[in-house]
């Protein structure tokens, strides 16, 4: 066991100073791996932040509800307290039309037009936050329907439909992310093979001796699993140096934007499971892409 | 040790190397195997390492059938074999060391062993210090030793040598052989295809020679015990290259051939 492991170290290093004998290639392949690894990376990083960014969205379920253009100020509290009193609802803010109006007047630019205006065309207006028990749909779209059927109320519009259109978009960008990472996963299987394939093209004579002294196809295999598991770390190293730069590089811009919308978000790296993910990720590629390749051509390579 | 009961092999070119062939070769012998070049002498040697198989006929090696050597089990036959070839098949970007130690690194023997054992077997062949040195900067009679002592160094029961002389001039040859006849007399099966009629004339072994694949004429060894010729070489003692089954190091003279 002890020989069996001093072998493997022997071989393990062995390998690398044979890739460090040839810095150009082995440079070029690195820098390949690493981008495809990066592309599928920085995607799922995106997605990621563009989740937790949103995320505060979810709990945005406040229900308008706009009662009638003619209803009183009294109507509406009278709805307001009847609506206040339902065990599913945890908060009514009534906004009366004539602060609607002013608000509106401040923040919309339309100021001039408005006072060219004789009545207010605002309803009064409520805000209802239902309890934190019942944000599901079904007791939300339950508690609309009730809403509904209150004492003078006009509308009720439920402000979460482009919430979960957001996130489904989303979740289709999840599912692309996916499927690119399997496409480049593909792509850097064929690129290890490749390399590996020259490798052997390369190192032909000495494999014939080796088989020829009485060398298995798995002891002559070894060097190059070893050569593939290498490509692929410092593949997955590569990537992950590249997701980092580029969130270094977004992440002030962002955070300004984040500041004009008046939120705390920051840009999230990928982490260390990520780099742990792709450091894995890509050894297990670079491992699977030398043993095809190297299985199929070693076994092909005898002594004459 | 190795047996051809009438063997054939046909290239698939169409060309039979090696025709209708019967041929034994016994524990401890030494045989010299002549002819002109393309009389089937490489293609019987290759035959015997797998590194061809039989068209027809059976060929026993060591006690093994190698018709039932399966392709996975081939390295490990080879591993019971020392093969030298006329064109050294070293590595050259590698030194001497990791040449020689080749095969012992395939049968997974501990470093410190193999260390021991290349120090060992290049002293048989007196290269003893060379370790670091890489086999293009060697002469060629030198290169040829290092193959020589790879061939050795898992301790085989048979030695296969192709035109082992070839590139050599005669004093070299004769240096070369002398290696070879001192494993015959520890008991290692010795095998040598050679066209060298000169230098095999000197030696009192056996000689089977080929023609057109055939064996046409298979001289046993001369009754006269089988004198080592000199080129003023110092002696290794016999002792010093039985192959051992035990771990045990071989503790040689410091002895140089050059």
């Amino acid at each position: 066991m002890k020989q069996w492991f001093e072998r493997h170290a022997q071989t393990l290093v062995g390998s690398l100073g044979r890739l460090w004998q040839h810095p150009f290639a082995t440079l070029l392949t690195v820098i390949v791996i690493g981008i495809a690894l990066a592309l599928p990376a920085c995607l799922h990083v995106l997605v990621q932040n563009v989740r937790v960014a949103s995320g505060g969205w979810n709990n945005a379920l406040d229900i308008s509800v706009y009662m009638e253009p003619d209803a009183t100020l009294e109507q509406a509290k009278r709805a307001a307290e009847r609506i206040r009193q339902r065990r599913d609802v945890d908060e009514v803010t009534l906004i009366e039309a004539d602060a609607a109006l002013e608000e509106f007047r401040k923040h919309s630019g339309f100021g001039a037009a408005l006072d060219a205006l004789k009545d207010n065309p605002l309803p009064h207006a409520l805000v209802v936050r239902p309890d934190a028990e019942f944000r599901d749909s079904g007791h939300v779209d339950a508690l609309t329907k009730e809403l509904d059927k209150v004492d003078g109320v006009d509308l009720v519009q439920l402000d979460t439909a482009w919430v979960s259109r957001f996130n489904a978009i989303l979740d289709v960008i999840r599912r692309g992310v996916f499927l690119a990472a399997g496409l480049f996963a593909l792509g850097i299987l064929v690129i290890v093979g490749n390399t590996i394939r020259l490798d052997i093209e390369n190192r032909r004579d000495e494999i014939e001796v080796t088989k020829l002294v009485g060398g298995s196809d798995a002891f002559v295999r070894r060097p190059f699993l070893y050569n593939g598991v290498w490509y692929g770390l410092a593949g997955g190293l590569t990537a992950g140096a590249i997701v980092a730069i580029a969130v270094g590089a977004l992440s002030t811009p962002v955070q300004r934007i984040a500041g004009l919308y008046g939120s705390q978000f920051q840009l999230e790296g990928v982490g260390v499971p990520g780099w742990l993910a792709l450091l894995a990720g890509g050894a297990a590629l670079g491992w699977l892409g030398s043993f095809i390749v190297a299985t199929r051509e070693l076994r092909e390579i005898e002594p004459k | 040790m190795i047996r051809f009961d009438h063997v054939s092999k046909r290239y698939p070119n169409g060309r039979e190397a090696v025709s209708d062939l019967s041929l034994a070769i016994g524990r401890g012998e030494m045989v010299f195997l002549t002819g002109h070049s393309g009389a089937g002498k490489s293609t019987l040697l290759k035959l015997i390492a797998l590194i061809e198989r039989p068209s027809r006929g059976t060929l026993v090696v060591n006690g093994q059938n190698t018709a039932a050597v399966r392709r996975s089990k081939i390295p490990a036959f080879r591993r019971q074999i020392g093969v030298v070839f006329q064109d050294h098949k070293l590595l050259m970007d590698r030194p001497v060391y990791d040449n020689v130690g080749l095969p012992l690194v395939i049968a997974g023997v501990p470093e410190k062993e193999i260390q021991k054992r290349v120090r060992a077997s290049l002293d048989q062949v007196g290269l003893l210090g060379r370790e670091r040195t890489r086999p293009i900067e060697l002469s060629t009679g030198e290169q040829q030793r290092v193959g020589i002592a790879r061939a050795i160094i898992a301790k085989p029961a048979l030695l296969i040598a192709d035109e082992p002389t070839g590139n050599l001039d005669p004093d070299l040859a004769i240096e070369v052989m002398n290696i070879f006849k001192r494993f015959n007399d520890v008991g290692v099966t010795v095998l040598i295809a050679s066209h060298d009629v000169h230098l095999i004339e000197r030696y009192a072994v056996r000689r089977v020679m080929l023609a057109q694949g055939r064996v046409v004429d298979g001289v046993d060894a001369p009754p006269t015990p089988a004198a080592e010729i000199t080129t003023g070489a110092p002696e290794v003692p016999a002792d010093a290259l039985r192959p051992t089954a035990t771990n045990a190091p071989l503790v040689l003279p410091d002895i140089r051939l050059d």
